[in-house]
This record gives C-alpha cells, structure tokens and sequence, in this order.
C-alpha cells in the first residue's frame, strides 16, 4: 500500500485529494469546472455571497456536481462573528449541508481573519451541530484554542488571500503542524505548485488554492499542476526528508581518535 | 469631531497642483516599480502631465496585473433605480436642477415593486437607487421604506441621495443599506461654489464630512468621485478624492470604498464642461487609482460609450452598470422624458453579460446576500421565499 496516498480525514469523511480548491475569480463557470476536475480536488469552496440556488442565471453551483466534489460553503465578506453565525445558518439551509469553512475579516483591505471573532463563531456553531473549518492567522495558541472549541480542522494563512506570495509565515505553520490533533489545511496566499507543495513536504494535511488557479493564463493546466504538487509534496513528506545541513558533512575530526 | 475637513484646510491646492505638474520620470518610475506602495506620494506621480504622456500603456499593464491579481476575470453588474427626481437644488450642471420646467415624479411604492419587477428579470440583483434632494417629498421615511422593499428582491441595495446625518444612516442600515455613493463632485471650493447655486447642496463642508458620517454609521461601503467637467484642473482634483480615500480607509477601516469616474455628458440643463476629461486622461485616472489602491472598487457607468467601456475593462474597471434608465420608473413605468442624463450605451443586460464572456469575463450579477446584515428576510435570495418574493413580482408586473 502506498502510504502516501492515505486519505485525509475530516469529520468522519475521507477524502483522496490533499488540494482543496476555491471558485472565486474565474473567467466562467465551465473553465472553474474544467479545472476543478483538472486538479483532482474534492473539496471546493463557495462564498455564500455568491451562491444562488434559486436563480435561472448561471450559478456557481451548476458547475460543481456534488458528486464528485464536496461543496464547503464560506463566510467571506461577513464582517463579526455574530454576522458569521447567520450566514451559516442561511448556508445550512439552502445547501443542505452543516460543514462551513468559516471566514470572519472585518478589514477589507488585506482581508484579515479576525481572531476573536473567528474564536467566537467556531465555540458558537460547533455547539450548534456545525463542522466548522476557521480560515485563521498562522497563530499556534489560536490554532490550539479554535482546536479546542470544536473545530474539524484549522486553516492557517500562509500570506494574505490573493497574494501569491507563498508561505511567508512558515515558521508559525510549523509549530501549528507539530502541535495540532485536528488535520492543518494550509489557507492563502499560496501562489505556484512549489509552494503548495513545500506547505505538504512541510507536514501540511491539505492546502487550499484559488487565485493561482483562477488567474493563471491556462487555469485547467495549473490545476492540474497544483493537483500533482501536492501529491508529490505529500510523497515527500511520507518518505521522509533528509535533514538540511549548512556546511558540508566531512569526517569527525573531533572525534576521530575514538576509533 | 475630527473629520476630513480639517485634513483638507491643511493642504493647498495650488502646492499639490505644483507637485503634479513638475513630476518628473525618476518619481514616476519609482511609482511603477514599487506598485504604488509609497502612497500619496506615488498618487501625484502617477497624476501627472508627464506619466500620461510617456508612462501610460506601462500604467496600463500594471493596473491590468494588478486588477486580474485582486479580483479575477469578473465584472459585477448593477442598475441604478430612480426613485425621485424632485429636487430643491439649483446645480447648474444636472438635469434634475429645480430651475428646469421639467415633469417631476416620485415612484409610490406599487411602481417601486414594478421597477423591481423588470430589473429582477434582466437578472439584476444588485440595485443603485437614486434621487435629487427634496428633504419633503423624498425623505429618510420613504427611503426607508423603499430600502426595506427593495430587500425583498435584491441581494444588495446601496444608495446614491442626498447628504444625511449620521442617526439616519443608521437607521437605513437597519433596513438593509449596504452602501452609499456620495460624490464631491469638485474638492476645489470655488469651483463648488460657482456650480452649486441654491440649497442644500451649497453646503460644501456639510457634503465633504458625509463619507465621515458614513464611517461612523458603520456601512458596509462608500462610494467617492469627482464630477470631471466642473474644475480645469481635474488631475489635482483627484488628488483630493485620492487623500479623501486613503484618509477614509485608514479610519474606517472595516469598510470598503469605490471610486466612479462621471463626466459631464450633454442633457437638459446642461452647461458646457470647463474642461474636457479626454479618453486618455480617464484611462490615465483609471490606472493611477489602480496602482495608488489595489483593492478600490473601480466603477464605470453607462454615460461612456460601448466602445470606450470595453476598451477600459481590462483596465481596472471592476463594477459596471448596463441598461441604465436615469428617470424615475423608466424600467416599467414611464417613458424617457424625466431623464438626468442621457446615456450612451444603450445594450441591454443580456447585451453586456454576452459582451463580458466574449472578453473573457464573468458577469457577476449576485455577490452579496442581504442575509449578510442578518435581515429577518435572510433566504429572500437563497431559498423558499424567493419563489415567492419572485412570483409576487412577476404578478405585479402582469397587471401592468
């Protein structure tokens, strides 16, 4: 059995896919579909603010089919936890489903989660029956106290959303990885395959993409690409990584005349 | 209370107007390279004669990475609804100015349901109501009123009337206000002065502290611009509308902020523009917004001609309005006659969403919910009532 391959568990439910995907910013509906299914995900993300189930106009959802795909329905745009709390409720109801990737930032500049908020709704809606997934700082004692109050999974920021810029809180993401009991999804700022793989080889149970994705020249590609880094960053991260050194291993000087 | 007004007394016009024309390459190039990180400063560069000039498809490119990176391969569309256009303001430059012997209207709220109607139809559900001042006839109750009607039907409702207080900003919050559009028109006082000639709207000081109030208020978004037309010196006009709004976001910061770009366009009552805004400066001022704020809201409306709106979208134009009607109950009601202004591009909805996929955009009609300000009616847009909400619209619309 490759052990690689395991699946990644969340709530009960088991998933193949390490790539979880977001469906904002894309140019239509078929080529958001084209490249979901190009990367191999299962789980995608839609902000509630954009789903309309009712509409004769093309929804987001006419182009991910629930079978093959796990829809997360997310707050974005919600502003305090009390907003964040209706929202999921709303998105409980027309969706029919109690998972809810919970996004809370009051700043809509650089779209940052709001800690005590964010803390707040996830004791809320997990008491309320919810599998709640917070979209968080790369914050370790956050981590642990959203752990803590019920949450399925944590999803640490590795830059701020849309930014490309990678794993620029690495060394916070660590330590989440290390102490964590609940699967760690790598959320944001991720921009190419390298980084998605580096946040896996790193330990990460699972990564989230859109703006890479969504904005590349060719996304159908670039899911695919992204599908198959974090395969192989996982593969990396299973098999074990060689340790890095900064100077090259030569003999034991010192304690040759042991032998 | 502190507001932008004291910001503004601090910094003269002439000083910055100085500052814009005597930019020189090596601060436009400074611009360009650190991506409009050095703020206002950069703002004044990317302003000046001379970037226009020799830096402008370098502008381009960048408000075009820029504008992909932060919000996608989408457009969101709205309409803007007249309610009224009653108004006690003399301006000399508005259609709806009192002097002028046209018909005046205010939509009852049986016409406001049936401009609902045939919005909802055309598959808007993001709406712009709009009115002249006319504190009796169209006041904070009736705007109220026909905010928490329009919940019932739309996804997200903004407002774009005249100049309120800070309590009854809260108050339309509560029925459902998402954002207000209350443009300066000029930052140049003078200019103001000679444009706004009766009521209200002479109140320079009291409009220029409205997105203050705003602030406090706790909306969601506001809305700032120029009217361009009205003052000669229009690239130190929107100096002041860029101070405006990087004092605004740094203050409130839980609220987000769009900026339009009107020019003055040929109606009734018209005069004629001191100076012409050229399609090159409006790109111009497209792309130095873009650069100077990443995440603004960039917003064009249907005074500018089919041709010239798609040229700019790939620009940085993130918010478009399409099948505009700008006299109260247009849509369903009456015919043209009350109009503000006339517009340009006369493609239908349908026309535009096909236009957007054609360039490879998304029209986005729905992204907000109303929901989202825990309004009892929250499954209006996702779920069982807007069946029915949509089902009593359509009967509505039968009877008419």
């Amino acid at each position: 059995m490759n052990d690689y391959l395991n699946n990644i568990e969340i709530a009960g439910e088991s998933f193949e896919s390490r790539l979880f995907v977001g469906t904002g910013k894309f140019e239509s509906g078929e080529l958001l579909k084209q490249s979901v299914n190009a990367s191999g995900s299962q789980m995608v993300t839609v902000a509630m603010k954009r789903a309309n189930p009712t509409s004769e106009e093309d929804s987001i959802l006419d182009f991910l089919d629930p079978e093959i795909v796990k829809i997360l329905p997310n707050t974005s745009g919600v502003r305090n936890a009390k907003e964040a709390v209706f929202v999921a409720k709303m998105a409980r109801e027309a969706l029919g489903t109690n998972w809810l990737k919970l996004e809370i930032h009051p700043d809509p500049k650089y779209l940052m989660p709001d800690p005590i908020a964010t803390l707040e709704a996830t004791i809320e809606l997990a008491n309320d029956g919810f599998v709640v997934l917070p979209y968080c700082h790369a914050d370790p004692v956050l981590c642990k106290q959203l752990e803590e109050a019920g949450a399925a999974a944590v999803m640490p920021l590795g830059s701020p959303i849309g930014s490309n810029q990678g794993l620029e809180s690495r060394e916070f993401l660590r330590i989440i990885i290390e102490q964590a009991v609940v699967p760690v999804v790598v959320d944001a700022g991720i921009g190419s395959p390298s980084q998605a793989a580096e946040a896996m080889e790193m330990g990460a149970s699972a990564v989230l993409v859109n703006t890479a994705i969504a904005v590349s020249a060719d996304p159908v590609s670039m899911g695919q690409a992204f599908g198959q880094a974090v395969e192989a960053g996982r593969m990396a991260h299973v098999a074990g990584l060689g340790s890095v050194r900064r100077n090259a291993q030569a003999t034991s000087p010192l304690t040759n005349f042991l032998s | 209370m502190e507001s932008f007004r004291q910001k503004l007394e601090l910094v003269e016009w002439g000083t910055i107007s100085q500052k814009i024309h005597s930019s020189d390459s090596r601060s436009i190039e400074c611009a360009l390279s650190r991506e409009g990180s050095g703020g206002l400063d950069d703002f004044v560069a990317l302003l000046s004669p001379l970037a226009g000039e020799e830096y402008l498809e370098e502008m381009a490119q960048l408000a075009h990475r820029l504008t992909i990176q932060r919000f996608g391969k989408v457009i969101r569309l709205f309409a803007p609804m007249y309610l009224s256009n009653e108004c006690n303001n003399i301006c000399d430059y508005c259609g709806f100015s009192m002097g002028n012997q046209i018909p005046r209207k205010t939509l009852s709220h049986t016409e406001i349901l049936l401009e609902s109607s045939a919005l909802r139809k055309s598959n808007f559900d993001h709406v712009l109501l709009v009115t002249g001042e006319s504190t009796n006839k169209v006041g904070v109750e009736y705007l109220f009123e026909a905010i928490k009607i329009l919940n019932n039907y739309f996804a997200n409702v903004s407002m774009e009337v005249q100049p309120l207080s800070e309590e009854d900003y809260c108050s339309l919050i509560t029925a459902g206000l998402h954002a207000v559009l209350v443009y300066q028109e000029t930052y140049e006082k003078v200019s103001y002065g000679k444009h706004h000639l009766r009521g209200k709207k002479t109140n320079f000081d009291w409009r220029l502290e409205t997105p203050d109030r705003l602030g406090r208020s706790g909306i969601n978004k506001i809305g700032l611009g120029c009217l361009y037309g009205l003052t000669r010196d229009w690239r130190t006009d929107s100096y002041f509308a860029g101070m405006h709004l990087d004092y605004l976001e740094k203050k409130y910061w839980k609220t987000s902020f769009s900026m339009s770009f009107p020019r003055i366009r040929p109606y009734e009552g018209e005069i004629n523009p001191v100076v012409d805004l050229k399609d090159r400066d409006l790109v111009q001022l497209l792309c130095a917004y873009r650069i100077f704020n990443h995440e603004l809201e960039l917003s064009l409306s249907t005074r500018e001609s089919p041709i010239l709106r798609e040229q700019l979208l790939p620009i940085g134009i993130t918010t478009m309005s399409a099948g505009s009607k700008t006299n109260p109950g247009g849509y369903s009601v009456t015919d043209n006659s009350l109009e503000q202004f006339s517009i340009s591009d006369e493609r239908s909805p349908a026309e535009i969403a096909l236009m957007l996929r054609s360039k490879g955009y998304e029209p986005v009609w729905k992204d907000w919910d109303s929901s989202y300000h825990g309004k009892g009616n929250n499954l209006s847009k996702v779920g069982y009532n807007s069946v029915t909400n949509k089902q009593n619209a359509d009967a509505l619309s039968s009877v008419s």
